[in-house]
C-alpha cells in the first residue's frame, strides 16, 4: 500500500506503508545508528516522535526480544529506506514487519531517507504526518502539523508504581522519567538493589527509602514541561546523597538549580558523538538521543560547571555540581544502542556511593 | 596534545614492489601520510623501491630514495639523511618488517632515531604469535586454540590434540603467504613445512579451525592520549577460511545486531588500548553465527588493505590521521577533512552499503587452481557504493572488467543440480554466479546456506537479483518494473537482454519516465552535518545532491579500475598527475574510478570524485549531469581507452589524441598504411579471424610467429607459436573469452627490444629517454628488465628511434603521450607496437630522467606547445647514471601458475635500481626484487637445446663466482663439454634423490630453467619451477636475465652501495 510522509514545511515523500496503516502526526527526528533499531523503537525517550533511520537497510537481524529497552514500543512512527525481506540472526524470533504491525506502529518505507535527513538538518526538526490516504489536502495537513504539540510525554512513559530489583549492594533509587532498561540493568549487574520510582514520586517518597544513591533517568520531551518533577529534584539536590543523572535527568537537575535549557535545531541521535571529559581531556564516543540541551552560558559556576562537552558542536554534555556528589550527563552511558565506552560512569557512581557510605 | 616539536625530519618506509597481498593501497596510504606530515612542516625522507608509485614523487616527499628495502640500505640512508624519526606503519608488512629489523639490531637506538606512531614493543605484541596470544589472554579476549610451532613434528602433535582441520598461519608474512587449512596429516606436513620456511622467524601458528564462522573486521584508531575510535566495521560474505583480501566484503556489517556489533567494537578498542597502538589498526574476528562466541583472528598494527577499503567506504582518511597522530596530535585536535567542521574523533556513520569484490588473476594464470583459501590471490579489488546491497553488488560486479555485468555472466546452466551442490562447497572466484544458478535451478536458500555457510541474508539478496532476472524475462517491462530493476542496479544492457529490447529502447523508456541516476555524497556522518567534500556515488530513485558546476572548463578523467596484471598502479600515477596538471591549468577536474586502493580515489585529488563502475552507461549518467568540456582517456589504461567510443557518442570531446588515431594504431590495416607512409618497417604480419586463417598466415610468415588478440593490455593471450598445433591452441584460448576484435599473427623477430615514451604536441615530440630490455624480444615488456639509458645500441639506432617516434607521433596526430616498442636487429629498427597513450613505463622514465611527462602531456592536451612550456623537443640528453626497472612476480601466491615468462605479462609489480654504474643499478634492482644472493652458492641449470651454448658460458661465470652447479642430463652434458664442473642430478621422473629433492632440500639459491618455446608439453619443467618457487628459491626462465644477474654479481660490492635522491634529479619544467 502506498504511504505518504508529509512535512510541516510542505515536503511530501511517497513510499510504501509498513506496520500499522493508521494515520499519525508526530515530531520527525533522525537517528544515525547503523544498528539497534529495536532498541530505538522501544526507547521511551522517543515517545512523541517518529524516527527516521539514516541507515538504509533495517530489519536485517530481525527481532531479538531481549534487546528491547522497555516492554513496548514508544515511537509514534518509523521511517526507513528499506526493510529486509528476511531476518537473519540466531536470536531473532520475529520479523520487523510483523513486530511493527503487532505494536501498531505506522511507518513508511522506500523513501529517500537521506533527502529527508538533509531537510531536517537544514530546516530543523519539524512535525510530520504518515498517512496512507492518497486524497490528503496538503494545506489542511500542514495546518494540522503546525498546530500539533506532543506534551505530557513523561507521564505516558513512566512506570505506574514503584518496584524493586533486589540486590545485595548499594540501595539505589531510580527515578523513571522514561528509563531505558539498561540503566537499571547496569546498576543491578553491579549488585545494586534498584528501587524504581514513577516520575510523579515525591522527593520525600524517594528519600524515605534511604537510598545510597539516586539515579535520574533519561526521558522524552521538553524538560521545561516537567515543572513539578523539577521541584522534587531541587529537594533531592539539597541532600548530600550521590546523584547520577542521564539525559532528561541531567536537564532537569540543571533546571532545578537555576540553569536554562534550549531546543537544538535537530538534536543528537546516534551512536557516534564524541564527548570530551573536561577533567581528563579524554574523548569518548557516546550514544545520544536528545533534542534539548543545557545552556552552558546559563550556569552559575558556584553551583555547577561543565564536566563534558560535545567535540562536534561544543554543546554541553554533562555537569559537575560544586560541593555536591552529583554528576549528570547528557549522553547515554547505558548505550543500547551504541558504544559502551562510558559504562565506566556507572562504576564511578558506585564509587560515589561507596565514598559516601564510608564518610 | 599539540604536535611534537622534536619531530623535524621523518623517514617514511614504503612497501616496495606491488605483489599479491601488498598492492596499491600502500601507495595511497603512504602518499596521504607524507602529505599530512609535510602540511605540518615536517621534512619527509622517503624510502621505497617501487618507482610506479605516487609517494615516490618529489611533490610528495622532500627526499626520495627509490632503493631496495633492505636493512643495509635503510641504515645507510639513515646515516646519510639523519632523520630524527622513522614512521614504520604505513609501508605495509614490508615496511613494518624493515623497521623492526632496524630496531632489533639496535641501530635506531644507537643513532637516536625514534620509531613514531606505534612502538616496536607494540608491533611485537601484535605480530609475534606467542606474545599476541599472551596479551589477548591477559585481557580476556578469546583466541582460537592455537600453538606456535617451529617444527613440523610439534605441529602434528598439537593438531592431534585439537583435531583436524587446522588453520596454519606463518608469522611475519604478507597476504597470508604460506598459510592454509590442513584437513589431514599429509596436508599439514606440506603446508606447515612450507610456512616455516617462508616465515621470517621460522614460526607458524597452528590454530583450531573456525571455518564457517562469520568473519568480521574492525578498523580502529587510537591516539597518544589513549582516545580510541572505530572507523568502520566490515563483514566478509565468505565465512572464515577465505583470506579477507579474496572475500566479498560488505561495509558496514549487515547481519550483526547492535549487541554483536558493540561487543566486537568494545573488544577491538580493548585490544588497541592494551597494545598501546598509536595510529590505525585492523582487528579481525571470527564470530559464531549461532552464539555470541567469538575469537580474535588477527591484529594488524598498521594501515592495511582493509584500512584503505575502510577509508574509502567510510570517507575517513585513516592514513592522514594516523600520520597526524604520529606527529603528536590527539584525535580531537585533528579536523575531519570531509566535513570540514567536525573533528577526527568521531565515528563515521554510513547511510549506504559498500561492497568490495576481489580482482583475481585466473584469467592470466589459466593453469592455476581457482580455489580461494587463507592465502590471498587477488591482485586488486573494486568497491561500489549504493543505498541497497543488491545494487552495490551489481555495480561491483560490472566494475571488475572481467566480461561480467550481472549474475548471469558466468554460465553454469549446463551443470546438473547435483554438480552444483557439490561445487558450492568449494570457494572460488565464481561462487556468487554459481549460487545464482543454484537458485535458478530451484535449490533453496537454506540448502545453499548449509553448503556455503554464507549468511542467509546475503543469499536472499542474491535470490532477489535472480528473481528480478526472471521477472524481466517473463513480465512486461512497465515503468514500475524498470524503476525497481534500476534501483538494484541492473544495467540497461542487461535489462535489454532479458526483455528482448534494445539497449536504446530501455534507455529511452528510462528517460521518458524520469528514471535517472542521482548522486549522493559520502560525508562520514549520514547527512548529520553539511559536508565540504564532493565524493559521490549513484543511486536510482533518489534526490540528486551533486550540483552541476559551471564557470570553469571541466575535464573528466577516467581512471583505470582494479589493479590487475598488465594494468597496475602506474596508470593511477598517470591519472593523478594528469588531474593535478589540469587543475593547475585552471580546469575543474572530475575523476571517475572504482578502485579503493588508489590515490586517485582519495577525496582531495580531484574537484569531484565519482566512485562508480567504468562502463559506458555508468559514465554516461555522470556526463548527463556534469556536461564536461572534455574527457581524458589516455592515462587510465585500457579501461579508459575502451570508453572512448562511448564518450564520443555521448558528445564528449576526447581531449588529446583523437579516437580515430587511437584506432589507427590498433587497426592492423590502418596502421600498416601509416607505417608505409612513414617508411617504417615492422615485422610482417596478418590480421585473421579464424584458426585456419591464422595457420595459413603463420606458414606464409614462417614460424615462430606471435599470436595475439588486438585491443588488450599486458599481452593478454599473446603467445609465441612454433607450430600449427600451437596456433590452434592459442586461437582456442583467445576465443574462450568474448572477442569482438580480430586476431593478429606476426613474424617473431629475435632482437633487442627497445621502448620509448614520448610527449607530442601534434608537431614536435619530446622523448625523455630510450629504454632497452635485457631479455630478447618474446618476453612481455612488462616482465622484462628495462635499462635506461639504453646501453647496447648504437647512436645510429638511437637516432632512427627518435626519427621513427617523431614520424609516428606526427602521422597519428598524437596530442599527449605515445608509447612505442621497437625491435633492433643489428642496425635495423622495426616497430612492433604503438600505443598512443600512457604506458607502464611512464612513472619510471619520469622519475629517472626528472622530466614530468604526465604533466607535460596534460598541458599539451590543454593546448600548449612543448616549446611554450620551455622544453627543447627531441630526444633528451642522457642522464649520467643508470636506472634499471626490474619486474617482480607473485608466483608463490598462485598455486599451479606457470612461472615461465613469455609474451603474456605475469609480473605484478616492479622495483628500481639506480646508480652511477650499470652494474650497481642492476645489482640494486635484483636486490629490490628480493633476489639476495648468495646464500648457499648452489644453483641448478636446466635449459632448452637452443640455449645450451650460452648456458655453458653462463655456468662458467657462476662457477668463477664460487657457485656449485647442478644440472640434469642434457644440460650437464653440454656444460661438461664446455669444461664446466657440474654435478649431475636425476630428472623428476627418476628415483630419489632427484632434482626435486635437491630443491626441497633448501640448499639451492637459484634455478635457471629455460622452457622450450611454444606450448610446453613437458610437465617436468612446470613441476620443477613450481616447487622451486614454493620453496622460496629464485627461478629465472630467461637466459638473458640469468646473464644479467651474473654480471651484477661479478661487478658489485654489496657492502658499498650509493644512494641517489630522486628528488634532486632533473630540472623539471
Amino acid at each position: 500500500m502506498k504511504a505518504f510522509l508529509i512535512l510541516e514545511d510542505g515536503h511530501v515523500f511517497t513510499g510504501t506503508s509498513i506496520g500499522a496503516d493508521r494515520e499519525v502526526i508526530s515530531e520527525i527526528v533522525f537517528n544515525t545508528s547503523m544498528t539497534g533499531y529495536l532498541e530505538v523503537l522501544t526507547d521511551p525517550s522517543y515517545a512523541g516522535q517518529a524516527v527516521v533511520m539514516t541507515y538504509p537497510l533495517i530489519g536485517n537481524y530481525g527481532i531479538c526480544h531481549e534487546d528491547m529497552e522497555s516492554d513496548r514500543t514508544w515511537v509514534d512512527g518509523f521511517i526507513v529506506r528499506e526493510l529486509s525481506r528476511i531476518p537473519s540472526n540466531f536470536r531473532s524470533r520475529d520479523t520487523i514487519q510483523h513486530f511493527l504491525a503487532k505494536h501498531d506502529i505506522p511507518g513508511i518505507a522506500g523513501i529517500d531517507t537521506r533527502a529527508l535527513t538533509r531537510i531536517l538538518r537544514e530546516n530543523g526538526t519539524m512535525n510530520g504526518m504518515i498517512t496512507t490516504d492518497e486524497h490528503f489536502s496538503l494545506e489542511e495537513v500542514i495546518a494540522r502539523l503546525k498546530a500539533y504539540a506532543a506534551g505530557k510525554v513523561v507521564e505516558r512513559v513512566t512506570c505506574k508504581a514503584p518496584y524493586i530489583l533486589p540486590g545485595d549492594g548499594f540501595r539505589t533509587a531510580l527515578l523513571d522519567l522514561g528509563a531505558k532498561e539498561n540503566i537499571s540493568r547496569s546498576l543491578h549487574q553491579r549488585g545494586c538493589q534498584v528501587t524504581v520510582y514513577p516520575a510523579a514520586a515525591s522527593a520525600q517518597e524517594i528519600l524515605s527509602g534511604q537510598p545510597d544513591g539516586i539515579m535520574l533517568s533519561n526521558g522524552p520531551g521538553d524538560p521545561k514541561e516537567c515543572v513539578s518533577i523539577i521541584e522534587e529534584i531541587r529537594t533531592l539536590y539539597q541532600t548530600d546523597i550521590p546523584i547520577f543523572a542521564i539525559c532528561l535527568g541531567h536537564q532537569l537537575m540543571a533546571l532545578a538549580t537555576g540553569a536554562d535549557t534550549y531546543k537544538l535545531k535537530y538534536g543528537h541521535r546516534g551512536g557516534n558523538h564524541p564527548v570530551r571529559d573536561l577533567e581528563t581531556g579524554k574523548v569518548y564516543i557516546t550514544s545520544q538521543n536528545h533534542g534539548y540541551a543545557v545552556d552552558a552560558d546559563s550556569l552559575d559556576p558556584a553551583i555547577a560547571v561543565p564536566a563534558f562537552e560535545n567535540v562536534n558542536d561544543g554543546t554541553n554534555e554533562g555537569l559537575r555540581y560544586i560541593g555536591k556528589n552529583i554528576v549528570t550527563v547528557q549522553f547515554h552511558p547505558e548505550a543500547c544502542p551504541g558504544p559502551r565506552d562510558c559504562a565506566y560512569l556507572f562504576d564511578r557512581f558506585l564509587k560515589m556511593m561507596e565514598v559516601k557510605s564510608h564518610a | 596534545m599539540p604536535r611534537n616539536p622534536e619531530i623535524k625530519k621523518v623517514l617514511v618506509i614504503g612497501s616496495g614492489p606491488i605483489v599479491i597481498g601488498q598492492a596499491a593501497e600502500f601507495d595511497y596510504a603512504g602518499t596521504q601520510a607524507c602529505r599530512s606530515l609535510k602540511e605540518e612542516g615536517i621534512e619527509v625522507v622517503l624510502l621505497n623501491s617501487n618507482p610506479a608509485t605516487i609517494m615516490t614523487d618529489k611533490d610528495i616527499a622532500d627526499r626520495v630514495y627509490i632503493e631496495p628495502l633492505t636493512v643495509e640500505v635503510a641504515e645507510q640512508l639513515i646515516l646519510k639523511e639523519q632523520p630524527d624519526s622513522v614512521l614504520p606503519t604505513l609501508g605495509g608488512q614490508a615496511g613494518l618488517n624493515l623497521a623492526m629489523e632496524l630496531e632489533e639490531r639496535g641501530f635506531l637506538r644507537a643513532h637516536q632515531v625514534k620509531l613514531i606512531g606505534t612502538t616496536a614493543e607494540t608491533i611485537k605484541k601484535a605480530e609475534d604469535r606467542l606474545e599476541f596470544k599472551r596479551t589477548m589472554e591477559k585481557i580476556g579476549e578469546p583466541v582460537a586454540a592455537s600453538l606456535v610451532v617451529e617444527t613440523v613434528e610439534d605441529g602434528i602433535a598439537f593438531t592431534n590434540q585439537i583435531g583436524y582441520p587446522v588453520v596454519l598461519r606463518p608469522a611475519y608474512t604478507l597476504g597470508g603467504s604460506g598459510g592454509g587449512i590442513a584437513r589431514n596429516q599429509e596436508e599439514l606436513e606440506e603446508i606447515l613445512s612450507n610456512g616455516l620456511r617462508l616465515s621470517r622467524v621460522g614460526q607458524v601458528l597452528v590454530e583450531r579451525c573456525i571455518a564457517g564462522w562469520k568473519e568480521i573486521e574492525y578498523e580502529v584508531m587510537r591516539d597518544g592520549a589513549g582516545n580510541c575510535i572505530t572507523i568502520c566495521n566490515m563483514e566478509n560474505i565468505d565465512p572464515v577460511g577465505v583470506h579477507t583480501g579474496d572475500s566479498i566484503v560488505v561495509a558496514p556489517s549487515q547481519t550483526l545486531g547492535d549487541k554483536e556489533y558493540q561487543m566486537l567494537r568494545t573488544s577491538a578498542l580493548n585490544i588497541i588500548s592494551e597494545l598501546k597502538i598509536t595510529g590505525g589498526c585492523n582487528v579481525q574476528y571470527a564470530l559464531d553465527p549461532e552464539s555470541f562466541e567469538y575469537c580474535v583472528i588477527e591484529v594488524n598494527p598498521r594501515v592495511s588493505r582493509s584500512s584503505a577499503l575502510a577509508s574509502k567506504a567510510a570517507g575517513y582518511p585513516i592514513a592522514r590521521v594516523a600520520a597526524k597522530i604520529a606527529a603528536g596530535y590527539t584525535l580531537d585536535e585533528i579536523p575531519n577533512a570531509i566535513t570540514g567542521r567536525t573533528k577526527a574523533s568521531f565515528e563515521p556513520m554510513l547511510d549506504y552499503c559498500v561492497v568490495k569484490l576481489p580482482r583475481l588473476p585466473f584469467d592470466k594464470f589459466i593453469s592455476a587452481k581457482r580455489t580461494l583459501t587463507t592465502q590471498m590471490k587477488a591482485t586488486g579489488e573494486v568497491m561500489s557504493i549504493c543505498d541497497n546491497f543488491e545494487g552495490a553488488l551489481m555495480k561491483a560486479v560490472r566494475s571488475l572488467e572481467q566480461h561480467v555485468d550481472s549474475l548471469m555472466s558466468c554460465d553454469f546452466s549446463d551443470l546438473t543440480e547435483e554438480a552444483i551442490l557439490k561445487k558450492l562447497e568449494i570457494v572460488d572466484d565464481r561462487r556468487i554466479w554459481l549460487m545464482a544458478e543454484a537458485l535458478r535451478k530451484g535449490i533453496s536458500c537454506e540448502e545453499i546456506h548449509r553448503l556455503t555457510r554464507i549468511d542467509l541474508w546475503f543469499i536472499d539478496k542474491i535470490a532477489l537479483l535472480v528473481e528480478m532476472e526472471q521477472t524481466l524475462r517473463t513480465q512486461e517491462l512497465t515503468p514500475e518494473l524498470l524503476k525497481e530493476a534500476k534501483r538494484i542496479e541492473f544495467p540497461d544492457e542487461v535489462i535489454a537482454r532479458l526483455t528482448g529490447k534494445t539497449r536504446e529502447a530501455v534507455k529511452e523508456m528510462r528517460l521518458r519516465n524520469g528514471i535517472t541516476a542521482a548522486y549522493k555524497m559520502v560525508d562520514t556522518c549520514a547527512a548529520e552535518f553539511a559536508a565540504a567534500t564532493p565524493y559521490y556515488y549513484s543511486v536510482f530513485g533518489s534526490e540528486n545532491e551533486a550540483v552541476r558546476t559551471r564557470g570553469r572548463k571541466k575535464v573528466l578523467v577516467l581512471g583505470s579500475g582494479p589493479i590487475r596484471i598488465g594494468q597496475g598502479i602506474e596508470f593511477d600515477f598517470c591519472c593523478v598527475h594528469c588531474t593535478w596538471a589540469f587543475a593547475r591549468e585552471g580546469y575543474e577536474t572530475i575523476i571517475v574510478n572504482n578502485n579503493p586502493e588508489t590515490v586517485s580515489t582519495d577525496f582531495d585529488i580531484a574537484d569531484k570524485l565519482y566512485f562508480e563502475p567504468l562502463t559506458p552507461e555508468d559514465v554516461e549518467h555522470i556526463v548527463e549531469l556534469e556536461h564536461p568540456d572534455g574527457a581524458v582517456v589516455q592515462f587510465g589504461g585500457q579501461t579508459a581507452i575502451k570508453l572512448t567510443e562511448a564518450l564520443m557518442k555521448m558528445g564528449v570531446p576526447i581531449l588529446g589524441t583523437s579516437a580515430e588515431n587511437v584506432d589507427a594504431a590498433e587497426d592492423r590495416r590502418l596502421f600498416d598504411q601509416i607505417l608505409e607512409e612513414c617508411r617504417i618497417p615492422r615485422p610482417k604480419g596478418h590480421t585473421v579471424y579464424t584458426a585456419e586463417e591464422a595457420k595459413q598466415a603463420a606458414r606464409e610468415l614462417g614460424y615462430p610467429v606471435l599470436v595475439r588478440p588486438s585491443y588488450v593490455l599486458g599481452g593478454q593471450g599473446m603467445q609465441i607459436a612454433i607450430s600449427d598445433e600451437d596456433v590452434e591452441e592459442f586461437i582456442g584460448i583467445i576465443n574462450r573469452t568474448a572477442q569482438d576484435h580480430p586476431i593478429l599473427v606476426d613474424k617473431y623477430l629475435q632482437g633487442k627490444e627497445i621502448e620509448v615514451d614520448a610527449v607530442c604536441d601534434g608537431e614536435e615530440i619530446l622523448i625523455p629517454g630510450i629504454m632497452e630490455h635485457i631479455e630478447r624480444a618474446g618476453i612481455h615488456s612488462g616482465d622484462s628488465i628495462s635499462v635506461y639509458p639504453a646501453r647496447s645500441i648504437s647512436s645510429h639506432v638511437k637516432a632512427v628511434i627518435e626519427e621513427y617516434t617523431r614520424r609516428l607521433a606526427r602521422s597519428l596526430h598524437v596530442i599527449g603521450l605515445i608509447n612505442i616498442q621497437f625491435i633492433a636487429v643489428g642496425e635495423e629498427v622495426y616497430v612492433i607496437e604503438v600505443n598512443p597513450r600512457s604506458s607502464r613505463t611512464v612513472p619510471y622514465i619520469s622519475k629517472v630522467t626528472g622530466i614530468p611527462i604526465v604533466p607535460l602531456a596534460a598541458r599539451v592536451i590543454a593546448g600548449h606547445k612543448l616549446r611554450e612550456l620551455g622544453c627543447e623537443p627531441g630526444l633528451q640528453k642522457e642522464a649520467d647514471y643508470y636506472a634499471v626497472k626490474m619486474p617482480v612476480f607473485s608466483f608463490e601466491k598462485i598455486r599451479g601458475a606457470d612461472i615461465s615468462l613469455g609474451p603474456e605479462m605475469k609480473s605484478t609489480g616492479e622495483c628500481l635500481g639506480i646508480a652511477r654504474t650499470f652494474h650497481e643499478a642492476l645489482y640494486k634492482a635484483f636486490l629490490g626484487a628480493g633476489i639476495r644472493l648468495p646464500r648457499h652458492k648452489n644453483l641448478i641449470m636446466t635449459v632448452r637445446d637452443e640455449d645450451k651454448e650460452e648456458a655453458a658460458v653462463l655456468a662458467r661465470r657462476f662457477e668463477v663466482l664460487g657457485y656449485r652447479i647442478y644440472a640434469t642430463k642434457g644440460t650437464a652434458r653440454a656444460l661438461l663439454e664446455a669444461d664446466v664442473s657440474v654435478r649431475l642430478t636425476r630428472k623428476l621422473e627418476q628415483e630419489s634423490p632427484n632434482i626435486l629433492d635437491l630443491i626441497l632440500g633448501h640448499k639451492i639459491d637459484l634455478v635457471i630453467d629455460t622452457p622450450s618455446q611454444g606450448v610446453e608439453h613437458s610437465h617436468d619443467g612446470f613441476v620443477i619451477r613450481r616447487n622451486a618457487i614454493e620453496t622460496g628459491v629464485n627461478v629465472l626462465t630467461s637466459i638473458d636475465t640469468a646473464k644479467a644477474l651474473a654480471e651484477s654479481l661479478e661487478h658489485t660490492d654489496a657492502e658499498d652501495l650509493t644512494l641517489i635522491d630522486i628528488a634532486g634529479i632533473g630540472t623539471g619544467s
